[in-house]
């Protein structure tokens, strides 16, 4: 029996120790708002926090997060109203928007360790997800409006 | 305006319902990617009169209201979205125009995702860039015939001429009383009226639009989005559902022999393997059949797949090589081909020329690789199939499901959800009719995904493609003769056995409507057969034919020793307007529209090359490194160019500062996403040059996952990209499309803007790392 904490809730989890944390959110949980993209690391789509820290589920077993604090798009925010939340509305950021609960979740780890961060900056954190409908320079611009309203609440 | 209290935008509220009525059904008719270019040259064959646009496409259009509008007791008004979102904001511009015609407050605006249905809603189809193009008309008959009900309602209601009264937002006003009745308190009445004709509305004029043409709509999705409500067909949850994965051929073509489930079937959360039989070649929209695996969970089904043992026996395709495959397009591409146009005397022209210039271009295959895989949920109960599905063709999905499960196509609902990416693959539904046959087969809904492998391995890939050019150049630099030879599998192949040559509306993307003003031109199509299975990628045959087109014209310019957009202009000739044809009594195409609304208009082509050349300071001083790169295309009836600035540094790394695009697509409904489409085509476009390429051995592509088939990141997007709207209220000009025209101009602009910094020419995509390999000597 594996104990974990999702978006506040405690949990346990009787199942295969070994099975992406990103099934038992999306399956197991019905918390879709996390992306299956690669299954390998590669999109950044399934990006959660781990005791704050943005991590790939895809790749990381339920057994790895035992004891720990996962907080998904849907804990973000008790009313989806983050400070990058809102810059992606005000941008209109998103095309199809699958990808972007992923970039949002990286964009507030990275806003976490450097509230103001250059482009650059943003460049580097945010070079790990993958979009295909190619929003990129409004996703720093919205990165770089957030931090201008205090994004590392 | 706040769209966060709205529920899921795509439930619709029973209890609100005011009025949506039925609508008689109408005829099927298959309706794939050709299907409206078939009919089309039925009716030239026949002489009888074509059909365009809309009213060319199966099933037709509606402009009846009741189909699209609905509005509630309590005001709110819901506007039925026919076509798939996928990214190109058709939910937020479609309920635009409804809602601007009719008089609605945006604040109380919900958009409902119809069901696939186009026997009532006509054609469905959310590809060819023609949503808006082929609907705007349509759309504002809806939302003007809504309005005038709930005018003619308030007059009954306060026995007064209908002249007296007019809608003003969300309500009806009687100004010589004063009188006011909200829409949602005229809803009923209105519903009971008769819907006007259609020549009897009055449209707004375009100066009293309140949301058309205007830059401040937030997306109607955003907010479900940012917060992870939004729903996409993996998304899709029944109670006691299973999940599943389908280990396929990675030949296409190829059965399975035999397969040894021992050990996965044992594995935690395995509920049943099953072979599901392939579909013999071509394929169509047919699944490829191979061995599911139904679990619990998702993460389960994938950890079995990989224990299963399966011997595939791979076909006759598993010869397919994808570097002997070039050599083939190289040889056909020596010889003479079918002649698709043969305009004055190219020989004599060759004969008399001052310079021969000669190249050839390749493209490789593509993969789709929408962000959110191919994915459906269905279930199967008493005789009834149920679909979610991130479809673009909710119609071509139900006919699919009826013909696999050998069920009536009433007996098939297919509810759209939001795609999480489309780009023409989620046109094909053999992933629904995947879905539909294990619901049946387990007895309970089962949501099948595909993972990214199955997704690059089994994709409808892009058409590989190769050009020859030759040119005639005279004294003074002026090209004399143009012979083009392009060799391509067609996407025929995967409804048809062995067509040997492009069809007329893949020679219709750049091709047979080339514009050039040569006195002397030969266009040529050798054969090229398919051995694996092609498809329709954005902006498809636009691609080759816009990067070996474009490219060329710059190596032109560079031999003439001229300025590349003064030579470009100078091809295009005097301002004219031709209709696009193929020589020889060959069908033609215009994108399904008329040629004389819709002429090729040189005039267009030298405005927007005009306007990015301009825009972007062409010809500006640049340092050592950097350069400026030009190309200019016409597709979906829609005009775009696009200058590159591009830096290379001594290592062959490059950097994109800034990319300029105008577009001319006429008026525009919402220019907020007509930029973000010219922004994502440009990324796109740079993703695929430099990386973009499925290769084949043994008849297998070597490319499984992102690691071997990237996509641009956001370290290597330009830094700045700068669109610019061309005439975007001319509502003098029809509208033309938006989702793929601005992807065909990007792959040219950026390796002639590589020639420009650097003098490397490169004329092989993908780009890699042929670049550091010139700096290095070494071969790419």
């Amino acid at each position: 029996m594996i104990k974990l904490t999702v978006n506040g809730t405690e949990r346990q989890f009787d199942g295969d120790p070994a099975l992406p944390l990103l099934w038992y959110l999306r399956d197991t949980l019905g918390q879709t708002g996390t992306k299956f993209g690669c299954g390998m690391a590669l999109c950044g789509a399934c990006t959660v926090h781990i005791d704050g820290a943005a991590t790939r589920s895809c790749i990381t077993p339920v057994a790895a997060v035992a004891g720990k604090r996962v907080t998904t798009i849907e804990g973000l925010s008790p009313d989806g109203r983050h400070p990058l939340q809102q810059a992606w509305q005000e941008l209109n950021v998103a095309q199809c928007g699958y990808c972007q609960t992923g970039q949002i979740m990286q964009a507030a780890s990275l806003l976490q360790t450097k509230p103001n961060p250059s482009d650059d900056d943003i460049d580097l954190a945010m070079a790990g997800n993958l979009c295909r409908c190619g929003t990129y320079t409004r996703i720093r611009a919205a990165i770089r409006q957030a931090a201008a309203q205090g994004g590392a609440k | 305006m706040s769209r966060e209290n709205s529920s899921r935008l795509i439930v619709v509220n029973e209890s609100r319902r005011g009025f949506v009525l039925g609508f008689g059904a109408g005829s099927l008719v298959l309706a794939f990617g050709g299907g409206a270019l078939a009919r089309l040259a039925h009716a030239q064959e026949n002489k009888e009169a074509p059909k365009y646009g809309g009213a060319g496409m199966a099933n037709g259009l509606r402009d009846d209201p009741r189909l699209f509008v609905e509005i509630g007791a309590d005001g709110t008004v819901g506007i039925f979205c026919i076509r798939s979102e996928m990214g190109q904001g058709v939910r937020t511009s479609v309920a635009m125009v409804v809602a601007d015609e009719l008089g609605a407050d945006w604040a109380r605006v919900q958009v409902k995702q119809a069901p696939g249905d186009e026997p009532k809603y006509g054609n469905q189809n959310t590809d060819g860039s023609r949503s808006l193009r082929q609907s705007f008309a349509a759309l504002r008959r809806a939302g003007a015939a809504a309005r005038a009900m709930l005018e003619a309602a308030a007059a009954a209601a306060w026995a007064v001429d209908v002249g007296e009264v007019k809608a003003g937002v969300h309500e009806v006003v009687h100004a010589k009383s004063g009188r006011k009745l909200g829409f949602g308190e005229l809803a009923a009445k209105a519903a009971a009226l008769p819907v006007p004709k259609a020549d009897t509305l009055k449209l707004k004029a375009p100066s009293e639009f309140r949301y058309i043409g205007k830059d401040r709509t937030r997306l109607i999705d955003g907010a479900d989005i940012v917060s992870g409500r939004a729903q996409y067909g993996i998304d899709a949850r029944l109670p006691g559902m299973l999940y599943a994965v389908v280990a396929r051929s990675p030949v296409y073509g190829g059965k399975v022999a035999s397969f040894d489930a021992a050990g996965a079937d044992k594995l935690p959360g395995v509920v049943r393997i099953v072979q599901l039989n392939a579909t013999p070649v071509p394929s169509g929209f047919q699944p490829l059949g191979g061995v599911a695996v139904v679990a619990d969970n998702t993460g389960s089904a994938i950890k079995a797949r990989a224990q299963l043992k399966i011997q595939w026996d791979a076909g006759s395709n598993s010869s397919y090589d994808s570097t002997a495959y070039r050599k083939q397009l190289e040889a056909a591409n020596r010889k003479p081909g079918k002649r698709i146009r043969d305009d004055g005397d190219v020989d004599q022209a060759f004969a008399a020329a001052a310079k021969k210039v000669s190249a050839d271009y390749y493209t490789p295959h593509l993969a789709h690789a929408t962000m959110e895989p191919p994915a459906a949920l269905a279930q199967v109960k008493d005789g009834r199939c149920e679909v979610w599905a991130c479809t673009q063709a909710p119609q071509e999905s139900r006919e699919q499901v009826a013909k696999a499960l050998g069920i009536d196509i009433g007996q098939v609902t297919v509810n759209v959800t939001l795609l999480g990416g489309g780009f023409g693959r989620k046109s094909k539904p053999d992933y629904v009719v995947e879905a539909a046959l294990l619901a049946k087969e387990l007895g309970k809904p089962v949501k099948l995904t595909w993972t990214r492998e199955d997704d690059l391995v089994n994709d409808y890939f892009h058409a590989v493609a190769h050009s020859h050019f030759e040119a005639a150049l005279d004294k003074s630099g002026k090209v004399t003769g143009w012979l083009h030879r392009i060799a391509a599998p067609s996407i025929s192949s995967t409804f048809a056995p062995d067509p040997k040559h492009e069809s007329a509306g893949e020679l219709g993307q750049g091709i047979s409507d080339m514009p050039f003003a040569i006195p002397n031109v030969r266009i040529e199509n050798p054969e090229a057969a398919a051995h694996t299975r092609i498809g329709w990628f954005r902006s498809v045959y636009n691609i080759p034919h816009a990067y070996a087109i474009q490219s060329f014209v710059a190596e032109l310019a560079h031999a003439a020793g001229r300025d590349h957009k003064e030579f470009l202009l100078e091809l295009l000739g005097p301002d004219r307007q031709f209709a696009p044809q193929l020589a020889a009594g060959n069908a033609w195409w215009n994108y399904g529209e008329d040629p004389a609304q819709y002429p090729v208009d040189t005039a267009r082509w030298r405005r927007v090359i005009e306007t990015v050349a301009k825009e972007s300071g062409w010809g500006r001083k640049l340092p050592k490194g950097r350069g400026l790169g030009l190309a200019a295309h016409r597709s979906f009836v829609t005009y775009t160019a696009a200058v590159c600035e591009v830096e290379v540094g001594d290592d062959g790394a490059i950097t994109v500062p800034r990319v300029d695009i105008a577009i001319d697509c006429g008026p525009q409904v919402n220019p907020e996403r007509v930029r973000a489409q010219m922004e994502g085509a440009a990324i796109q476009g740079i993703g695929l040059a430099r990386y973009g390429e499925i290769s084949f051995k043994a008849g297998r592509a070597e490319q499984t996952n992102f690691h071997q088939f990237q996509i641009l990141r956001i370290n290597e997007a330009p830094r700045e990209i700068r669109v610019h709207l061309v005439a975007p209220d001319d509502y003098s000009q029809p509208l033309g499309g938006v989702g793929e025209p601005g992807l065909p101009p990007i792959a040219p602009a950026f390796v002639n803007a590589i020639f420009a910094a650097t003098g490397k020419r490169i004329r092989d995509l993908p780009i890699r790392s042929q670049l550091a390999a010139a700096k290095t000597g070494k071969a790419a």
